[in-house]
């Protein structure tokens, strides 16, 4: 525990990391009842970010919301969202559409080992509004297919109404180089497909444990049961990977809201291995 | 630097001179308690008359850290509407904090690694850098809830720029940053003789012998014990005093986690983003949008902030989390000491 290096005038002169930048929205969708799509340019200097980092929404007198980005950087120069309305803040961006403008901070945490899985089959596992996280990492192992082996998403919802990104979802399922399969847990009149908890979806698929990454997001109760299940392929620990949800509110280790035993999940997450999050205990 | 003496009786002087280039923090008298006239309760304030400054203070229900890390602190203002060109605001005008005792000096030590590391949060630097602290040392303990000496924070090797030594009629000054001369300047202060030190060694001797060790384990080791713990009944068994009002928080002297809210001004035309101190034992600090509450249970709030002062804040920052001043315990309704908990888990195995 080496410490700190302290400078206060170099500190003093820094650029406030709560100051956000604005950007504009290129394209605004309501996707669900509470979920609304929308794709993000910041003014001036594009987003650098990762597969899996997340950035800080403001709205100027409202507050502020930590999002996870859900496009990949291979996608273009802007960023894409998907805000489910919970707070004031993401019910406020409700009322968002094409060309408002708003704050902007990040991008933060660390974000998914796509190079580590190269050449590896990669097993995706999204749960609800865990798929917004999840397809940064899809849409990015899309892009660059030839550098991986087998992909195989398996994404649930609690009914179909819930499902969130389903046309491209359904393009997914119509692509003969990955396997897709989408359950609810409760069906309606029109619903043909799957219905079940996700962890059903395991009994339909072939999982080779020695070269496949399991990336599993979504809500807790559904992390821990499809776990259980990833184990049981005999996938090892250190290759079931997720993202972990927290209320961020300062992005960059200070404020102590996301922090679970000695981690700030918005520096040293929100990515974890299953062998991680098992060690801090409060982590699920 | 050789040593140097200032008559107490100069004292006043010294503060006046400093008071016209920085406006002075010091600890003064608030109130004595009506049941018992040697009950004193003091606090730190910016002052207005030396004579109001009280060197002689045991312990403040908050620390100088409110001068660093206020309560409430506006990070960023901005328009609202078309164009809200938000900007960052910085606080702070030059200040010195007359009289911070030495386990103040640490825990300053902390908040300065903690807001420096990995990215710097200049709203805290800002002011810190514009701050100069002249500390005063400790010939005994306040009372019996502190265990600075266990937690390293009685002999700060640095964090100030000018240290007193009260002894007599007189202070000891040593000058310890280029800052601190240009305060001592001001002072009217002379070499030291051979009686001013013999005098010094004798309250070296006497601060020597009035703090006592109250861990029965050296501190190096709570990391380790804090792990051990972690399963342990004895949260769960504490827990059950607490009231999760996070008093602890509120006065302890390292605690930096903060909520932040917008204001908005009444004519809409305005805002700011606002930070406050929030407090980790309170029922919502965990909470994410989807309901879920990752610390529920009172014991694991309490756990937490037990680990954050004995373990976490040290592993990411290198200082201590606790300086053992006692505060937390003083405030806390339901006595709950971070000293006796430290005691109780080591021996809770």
């Amino acid at each position: 525990m080496s410490q700190v290096a302290v400078d206060f005038e170099k500190g003093a002169a820094a650029p406030s990391p709560y100051v956000p930048k604005m950007a504009r929205l290129l394209e605004a969708e309501q996707m669900t009842e509470t979920e609304r799509f929308f794709r993000v340019a910041l003014e001036g200097e594009p987003l650098r970010y990762e597969p899996g980092q997340f950035v800080s929404c403001m709205v100027f007198g409202i507050g502020e919301s930590p999002i996870s980005i859900c496009s990949s950087p291979t996608q273009g120069d802007a960023f894409e969202l998907t805000v489910r309305s919970v707070g004031m803040v993401t019910n406020a961006l409700k009322k968002f559409g094409k060309g408002d403008r708003l704050g902007i901070r990040g991008p933060f945490g660390n974000h998914f080992d796509y190079s580590a899985m190269k050449g590896q089959d990669v097993l995706f596992v999204a749960g609800g509004l865990g798929l917004a996280p999840t397809r940064s990492l899809i849409r990015y192992v899309l892009d660059n297919r030839q550098d991986y082996g087998k992909v195989t998403i398996l994404f649930g919802a609690r009914e179909p109404k819930w499902l969130l990104f389903r046309q491209e979802v359904e393009e997914w399922t119509k692509r003969k180089d990955i396997d897709t399969r989408v359950t609810v847990d409760r069906g309606d009149a029109s619903w043909k497909g799957n219905v079940g908890v996700i962890t059903r979806l395991f009994r339909q698929i072939e999982v080779d444990p020695t070269r496949t990454y399991a990336v599993i997001v979504g809500p807790p109760i559904m992390f821990k049961f499809t776990v259980l299940e990833a184990l049981a392929e005999g996938i090892p620990e250190h290759r079931i990977i997720c993202s972990l949800e927290r209320h961020m509110k300062c992005g960059v280790g200070k404020c102590g809201h996301c922090q679970i035993r000695g981690i700030y999940v918005c520096r040293e997450g929100p990515v974890f291995t299953y062998e991680q999050v098992k060690k801090l205990r409060e982590g699920i | 630097m050789l040593p140097l003496v200032l008559n107490k009786s100069d004292l006043g002087a010294w503060i006046e001179a400093l008071a016209a280039q920085r406006r002075v923090a010091a600890p003064v008298l608030k109130e004595t308690s009506p049941a018992d006239r040697t009950d004193l309760k003091f606090g730190w304030e910016y002052i207005a008359d030396p004579a109001e400054v009280r060197l002689d203070y045991t312990v403040t229900v908050l620390g100088p850290k409110k001068f660093l890390w206020p309560a409430r602190q506006t990070v960023m203002s901005y328009q609202i509407g078309a164009d809200p060109r938000p900007t960052a605001v910085l606080d702070h005008e030059p200040h010195v904090l007359f009289g911070v005792h030495p386990c103040d000096v640490t825990a300053i030590q902390t908040l300065d690694a903690a807001f420096s590391k990995d990215i710097a949060d200049p709203h805290y630097l800002a002011r810190r850098a514009d701050t100069a602290i002249v500390s005063i040392d400790c010939a005994a303990p306040c009372d019996e809830t502190c265990f600075c000496l266990d937690m390293g924070s009685l002999y700060p090797e640095a964090g100030y720029d000018v240290m007193l030594t009260p002894e007599g009629n007189r202070f000891f000054v040593e000058v310890k940053t280029p800052l601190g001369e240009a305060l001592v300047e001001k002072a009217k202060v002379r070499p030291a003789t051979k009686q001013d030190m013999q005098a010094r060694q004798k309250f070296a001797e006497e601060k020597r012998g009035n703090f006592h060790f109250q861990l029965p384990f050296e501190v190096k080791y709570l990391p380790e014990i804090l792990d051990a713990s972690y399963d342990s009944l004895v949260w769960e068994a504490i827990a059950r005093r607490c009231f999760a009002c996070g008093s602890c928080n509120t006065t302890c002297p390292t605690c930096y986690c903060w909520d932040v809210d917008d204001d908005v001004a009444v004519d809409l035309t305005k805002g700011c983003r606002v930070r406050r101190y929030d407090s980790c034992q309170l029922d919502p600090f965990a909470e994410v949008a989807g309901g879920e509450n990752f610390r529920k249970d009172r014991s694991s709030r309490l756990r937490h902030r037990m680990f954050r002062k004995g373990k976490y804040i040290l592993d990411q920052t290198g200082r201590s989390g606790c300086v053992g001043c006692g505060r937390c315990e003083r405030a806390c309704v339901a006595d709950i000491s971070i000293k006796e908990t430290f005691i109780q888990i080591a021996g809770s195995r």
